[in-house]
């Protein structure tokens, strides 16, 4: 054997590899498989057709739960499809490559005065992950889920067959793939509308609140105003002060806001520290691990919404995009502060309810947690609008987004909770969100979606994919 | 040395992987190891120079034992060189082995340790690779690439616990260094197993084996390479 002769290896690449969700609280080994083009996808499907097996499509992994995780299947990593294939800089409009990071199309639109219309709480998720979960941002309020500012994609069915599919053409397609969460077909190409900015930084102003109420009545009252809407709460903050909380309402600048717009929209002006506390990012989740227990995420929280009223003399402030948006991503790898043996981790568990009721359910799952003793380390309050996706998950309403810790000793209670959670939702006619669940069941999301579009959806399952080749873990527990 | 590793893991219970490129060698271990106590040994034949069957081997491998927690790497080829010789061929067969198939091995497992966050990879490589000898300049070569190689692992896959351990030996006793001239401290391939494993077990980073080697190669390291050009160490 020559070495030249050795190189010859098979497309598409694969590893063995243990395949998990980005909360880590569920996982498997499998084979991982990485086309870098649409022909590799289409080996995939074949490769997986011949062998009986079914393939699980993943982008970075940024999802919660088990969206893009498949145990006794082949997982299909599809984040080396990663190139820009167009950005017009006079329109705003760009045709990615599924596997393109929401990080790659804000950096390539910024400088030229654009920013993405969607962007999730981290940059790293890519372009076909984020609209096989059709995520939303801290404006959804205002302008939907991300699928709502595309324009057209590309989809690889399970067929083989490249389907082109936008709102007037395929467009059952088009409005079931997106939040489809991967079922009906691979997006390789995105053609998706970005927003004019005027400047690289944003208007920020922060709000300390003492009640649960007086956060949604502050929210309720910028709607109009404000492009962006998020409440941070204090979960263990209990009684008179249950959900009380920092809300930070940002806007646009306007034209001549900003003196020097070439400045403020540099990539150099939008990175987030190097160091925290002094500490460099790497290490901080060493030591927020230290707080990662009840007695020290009570103080963190507490301490938080403290400094928050410092914060609120401020008013109002500047941020730059990157900033206000990515708060996730502040820490690398804050999640390994859970833990970071396999199936310890968190889970979020975020249900959307409508407005009418936000209030009193979340009131109620809060008392709740703090009753059995689980009580979230992060708890984040968004307000929604529909859309019209398939399986979407907007309603006119609220979200509280809760992190839990998952632990072994803990795990059993902390679903039982989860359960609870899921009732009170959907009996409010609320909904959850596939990104970051890892707890309903088949029942609650046929209770939760449209009848009509959930039998929709299946029937256009059946007909592009008709040996059920595209699957997930989260497939399996909520379509069955 | 490689046998003597799956034999002492066996033996203390761990499901073990042998994977040789002659049959006849795993079918010796298997014979050998028939009817003892302690985990499973499973087998495959394959050449380490063939680097891109290496994912398909790999995935088969840890799919039947059940995970992967270690993996060493102990191929490696030493052909005789002549002091005239310079066979191109020869040479890069012995990049393939020791170098491209250790890559490709490793890499499998990196990916796979990486992701668990988890797991162990030791490489054997060796005294040569600290410098460049007359003998064989290839073989040096591989080694010292090996070397570079695994610490770069190790800085890489640290963050995410996993253990990387660069095994160097001096003189054992194995078809590599049968009726070679001047062998001293030479030791057994069952002694030399027991130590790595010692080694791993006290994740240790680079670790001559026996210990009394590093005074030989920090020597070694340290002659000037004026000095050492003269010489026949």
């Amino acid at each position: 054997m020559k070495p030249r002769e050795a190189l010859r290896f098979p497309q598409p690449a694969r590893g063995w590899e243990y395949v998990e969700g980005w909360g880590m609280a569920h996982g498997a080994h499998a084979r991982v498989l990485r086309p870098q083009d649409v022909a590799g996808i289409r080996a995939a499907f074949s490769l997986a057709r011949r062998e009986g097996v079914p393939l699980g499509p993943r982008g970075t992994g940024n999802s919660y739960g088990d969206a893009s995780v498949l145990t006794n299947g082949y997982v299909l990593d599809l984040s080396r499809m990663d190139r820009i294939l167009d950005f017009d800089a006079t329109s705003g409009v760009a045709t990615l490559e599924g596997g393109v990071t929401i990080e790659s199309l804000w950096k390539r639109a910024l400088p030229a005065g654009w920013w993405p219309t969607v962007v999730s709480g981290t940059m790293y998720p890519t372009a076909g992950g984020a609209l096989a979960m059709n995520i939303h941002g801290k404006n959804q309020y205002r302008v939907g889920t991300i699928g709502e500012s595309v324009r057209e994609i590309d989809l690889v069915l399970p067929t083989g067959d490249l389907v082109t599919a936008s709102r007037e053409h395929e467009s059952d397609l088009f409005h079931a793939a997106i939040g489809g969460f991967g079922m009906l077909g691979i997006i390789t190409r995105v053609v998706i509308a970005t927003k004019h900015v005027h400047s690289g930084d944003m208007e920020v102003t922060a709000k300390s609140t003492r009640t649960l109420q007086a956060t949604m009545d502050w929210m309720e009252a910028r709607r109009a105003s404000a492009d962006y809407l998020v409440a941070w709460i204090d979960a263990f903050s209990r009684g008179e002060t249950l959900g009380r909380g920092l809300v930070h309402a940002a806007r646009h600048l306007k034209p001549g806001e900003d003196p020097d717009p070439a400045l403020t929209l540099r990539i150099a002006h939008q990175e987030l520290p190097r160091a925290i506390l002094g500490i460099s990012k790497g290490e901080v989740w060493r030591a927020l691990r230290l707080f990662n227990h009840d007695p020290g995420m009570r103080l963190v929280n507490a301490t938080k919404w403290t400094l928050g009223q410092h914060e609120e003399a401020q008013n109002p402030h500047r941020q730059s995009h990157a900033a206000f948006a990515f708060l996730l991503d502040f820490v690398p790898n804050w999640k390994w502060a859970y833990g970071r043996t396999q199936k310890r981790g968190l889970i979020q568990v975020q249900p959307f309810v409508p407005a009418a009721r936000a209030h009193d359910v979340f009131a109620a799952i809060l008392a709740r947690s703090q009753a059995v003793g689980l009580v979230p380390y992060l708890a984040v309050l968004k307000r929604h609008r529909p859309d019209p996706f398939w399986l979407t998950h907007g309603l006119d309403g609220w979200s509280l987004a809760l992190d839990y810790k998952v632990a072994p000793e803990s795990r059993a209670d902390l679903w039982r909770l989860a359960a609870e959670i899921t009732r009170l939702t959907i009996e409010a006619g609320g909904r959850f969100y596939p990104a970051k669940d890892l707890v309903i069941g088949r029942e609650d999301a046929r209770r939760m979606w449209p009848a009509d579009k959930l039998d929709a959806f299946l029937a256009l399952k059946r007909r592009v994919d008709p040996t059920n080749l595209l699957q997930t873990d989260l497939s399996r527990r909520i379509l069955g | 040395m490689g046998a003597a590793l799956v034999q002492r893991l066996r033996a203390q219970g761990w499901n073990v992987g042998a994977v040789a490129r002659r049959r006849e060698m795993l079918q010796e271990l298997q014979h050998k190891d028939a009817g003892r106590a302690g985990g499973r040994l499973v087998v495959r034949a394959h050449d380490a120079a063939r680097a891109h069957e290496v994912p398909e081997v790999f995935e088969d491998l840890v799919r039947e034992l059940g995970g992967l927690d270690l993996i060493v790497y102990a191929a490696g080829i030493m052909p005789k060189v002549g002091p005239q010789e310079y066979d191109t061929e020869k040479d890069l067969d012995q990049l393939a082995v020791n170098v491209g198939g250790c890559i490709a091995w490793c890499n499998a497992a990196a990916r796979l340790f990486h992701t668990q966050r988890s797991g162990s990879i030791v490489g054997i490589s060796s005294i040569a690779g600290d410098r460049g000898r007359k003998g064989n300049p290839v073989y040096g070569t591989t080694k010292a690439a090996m070397n570079t190689y695994l610490e770069a692992l190790r800085n890489r896959l640290g963050e995410y616990g996993v253990h990387v351990l660069t095994i160097k030996p001096g003189f054992v006793d194995t078809d590599m260094t049968k009726g070679l001239p001047g062998l001293f401290w030479l030791i057994s391939a069952d002694r030399a197993a027991e130590l790595v494993l010692k080694a791993v077990r006290s994740k240790a980073t680079v670790r001559y084996v026996p210990k009394r080697w590093w005074f030989v190669g920090t020597v070694i390291r340290c002659i000037p390479s004026f000095v050492f050009r003269k010489m026949n160490v």
